[in-house]
């Protein structure tokens, strides 16, 4: 395969440099980082000249965060790596169209594997994350409001999004429920675009609530 | 609804978001517990006897504060998490309160023309008297609800404010004239009464949210007091951890624990933790989870779902699922565990995961008790269930599963 090129867009000198070094030390020859960016406009700037496959980017960030590059900056591949996990802002990101969400302390290994799921195409979901998505999803909702497809999860996402919370590695959870591996990045994926585009208002309240912060 | 996060003194409101005239039947029914319908109808009978069910509505309007929604954190919580979604005046609600109104104006007005109650010629100034006050209360109310001060601008504020003056002062006329030739000065006493009322009633609310902006004032400043002294503590601790971590410098395990503890406390400050309040399961088991990151120093990885109140299944749920954590901690030899709990109305579950050495579980030593004993004997007792799942090598992890009462059923239906 080859290297993937990665842009990481962060408003924190320290931990920029601190993911580059990692990056190169346990991504060599997976992953290069080829580009930086430390608010909005720059990372709309060097996304545009570098077109990265996977950008890592920061939620808190002056210009409007996150998601404010994201909307500016669209075509891209985005991989959320924050301090916050904060429902909002966790599901502000993803809803604004990030493939994943990672918090910061995750181990430079785990994040390799993330960068080269998302550039896959595929979703990065942390326990931390497949528990929001339970809790959202969880209980009844009013029934004027339930889009069939987009607003539940199926028994098999949700056995998914379970063992993910559990702290089972996507390996792991096509052992325990007896599927492949791709099928496993299905159902994520699937509960991914459940994620950004369902309507019920639970999701819609936090991304919300968030902007009036 | 609010009834189960009440304090101790709960004060009458009235719900901005329920209200069809001023919210005052909703507020009483939900303070009093008591049917909304009841309320109602008790007010319109009231009115039979000298308009003192009117009165009274106007007064409890008057000095019974707007609650909306966004009073308190529970609430504010209650409602993202869509168990208030649904309380919004139904169309229903609306037609009824019509109608009671309706059945109680024909009583009222057939008491005034066989001589009981106030006379007709009072009847009718009263009401429309009382129609112009309720519109203008209505647009303070509302005004008050979304920044009342954007809200005084703009033409249909203007129009019902006028409207509402139109119909005092058409009252006032009415009384003025019609009594003409009846008595002379009991006209002038109960136009001048009039009046006073009138202009009373219409600048009332506007001194009333003049108070109501002072004493809001006074609280966010409480408030932003209140966060500076966290901020100070918290400065204060981060420097604390700062000079440990430099003393400790040699030792990494140490310094992985302390620079975790400090995190986590920087984090619930700045992000908030998701969990409502004391005394409820994930509050409870996110201390033992740091209490035995502390102790043991290893990371443990919280995620919940949801959440329960402390009933003795779930607190013995908790007692076995820290027991668990002490186990992996100790025994695994790794730095991380990761741990899920559900919280279910019907049962709670908690998984306790580590990547550690792991062990035959037919093999277990007897001098490890822990597993036996504290995990699977205390979820027996209570009805639960405690499965190990662990390969050498691999790892082992505890499932924890406790059926209960669902509380909800016998609470409320929400």
């Amino acid at each position: 395969m080859d290297e993937l090129r990665v842009v990481v867009v962060d408003d924190h000198a320290m931990f920029r440099s601190g993911v580059r070094a990692e990056l190169e030390r346990v991504g060599a020859g997976r992953v290069r980082v080829v580009a930086e960016a430390e608010d909005v406009p720059s990372a709309v700037r060097v996304i545009a000249d570098h077109r990265p496959d996977v950008v890592l980017l920061d939620v808190h960030m002056p210009g409007g965060g996150g998601p404010e590059v994201i909307a500016r900056a669209p075509g891209a591949t985005y991989l959320a790596l924050s301090v916050s996990d904060a429902a909002e802002d966790v599901i502000g990101v993803i809803r604004a169209g990030a493939r994943g969400y990672v918090t910061k302390n995750i181990a430079a290994d785990e994040l390799v594997d993330g960068i080269e799921r998302v550039a896959a195409g595929d979703a990065v979901f942390s326990p931390r994350l497949a528990g929001f998505v339970l809790d959202a999803f969880a209980g009844t909702i009013a029934v004027a409001h339930v889009d069939e497809d987009l607003d539940r999860l199926t028994e098999r996402e949700r056995e998914v999004m379970r063992l993910i919370a559990r702290g089972y590695a996507y390996k792991e959870v096509a052992k325990e429920l007896f599927i492949s591996i791709k099928t496993v990045e299905t159902h994520v994926s699937n509960v991914l675009r459940k994620l950004q585009l369902s309507s019920r208002h639970e999701l819609t309240r936090w991304a919300s609530d968030r902007r009036l912060i | 609804m609010t009834s189960s996060a009440a304090p101790p003194h709960p004060r009458a409101t009235r719900p901005a978001d329920r209200r069809i005239v001023g919210g005052v039947a909703a507020g009483l029914s939900d303070h009093l517990d008591v049917p909304v319908v009841w309320i109602r109808i008790g007010f319109v009978v009231a009115s039979w006897f000298n308009a003192a069910g009117i009165i009274g509505y106007l007064l409890l309007w008057r000095f019974l504060p707007l609650a909306s929604p966004d009073d308190t954190p529970g609430i504010a919580s209650a409602t993202r998490a869509g168990m208030r979604g649904a309380e919004r005046t139904s169309a229903r609600e609306i037609a009824q309160t019509v109608a009671i109104g309706a059945v109680g104006l024909g009583v009222f007005a057939l008491i005034s023309v066989l001589g009981g109650g106030v006379s007709s010629r009072l009847l009718i100034p009263v009401l429309v008297g009382a129609l112009g006050v309720a519109l203008i209360w209505r647009q303070l109310d509302d005004a008050t609800w979304s920044s009342w001060l954007r809200q005084t601008r703009g033409a249909g504020y203007w129009a019902r404010i006028a409207a509402g003056l139109g119909l005092m002062g058409l009252a006032a006329v009415y009384v003025i004239s019609e009594g003409r030739g009846w008595n002379a000065t009991l006209d002038l006493v109960a136009a001048v009464v009039v009046a006073v009322l009138g202009i009373g009633l219409i600048l009332g609310p506007w001194i009333g949210s003049l108070w109501h902006d002072l004493e809001s004032e006074r609280r966010e400043r409480i408030r932003s007091q209140e966060r500076a002294d966290m901020a100070a503590h918290l400065h204060d601790s981060v420097l604390q951890t700062l000079a440990l971590l430099q003393k400790n410098a040699s030792d990494p395990r140490t310094v992985a624990t302390l620079a975790r503890r400090q995190e986590r406390e920087l984090r619930s400050w700045l992000y908030g933790d998701e969990t409502p309040g004391d005394g409820t399961a994930v509050r409870s088991l996110r201390t033992d989870a740091e209490d035995v990151e502390t102790t043991h120093r290893v990371a443990v990885e919280l995620v919940a779902v949801g959440d329960h109140p402390l009933s003795p299944d779930a607190v013995a749920l908790l007692r076995a699922a820290r027991e668990a954590m002490v186990n992996a901690a100790k025994h695994a030899g790794v730095e991380r565990v990761d741990v899920y709990a559900e919280f279910a109305a019907d049962r709670g579950e908690v998984f306790v995961r580590d990547r550690g050495a792991g062990f035959d579980p037919d093999t277990v030593a007897d001098d490890r008790q822990g597993i036996r004993g504290s995990i699977m004997e205390r979820m027996r007792r209570h009805g639960g269930e405690a499965a190990v799942k662990s390969t050498p090598g691999e790892g082992t992890e505890i499932v924890l599963t406790m059926p209960w009462d669902d509380p909800a059923e016998e609470d409320e239906d929400g």
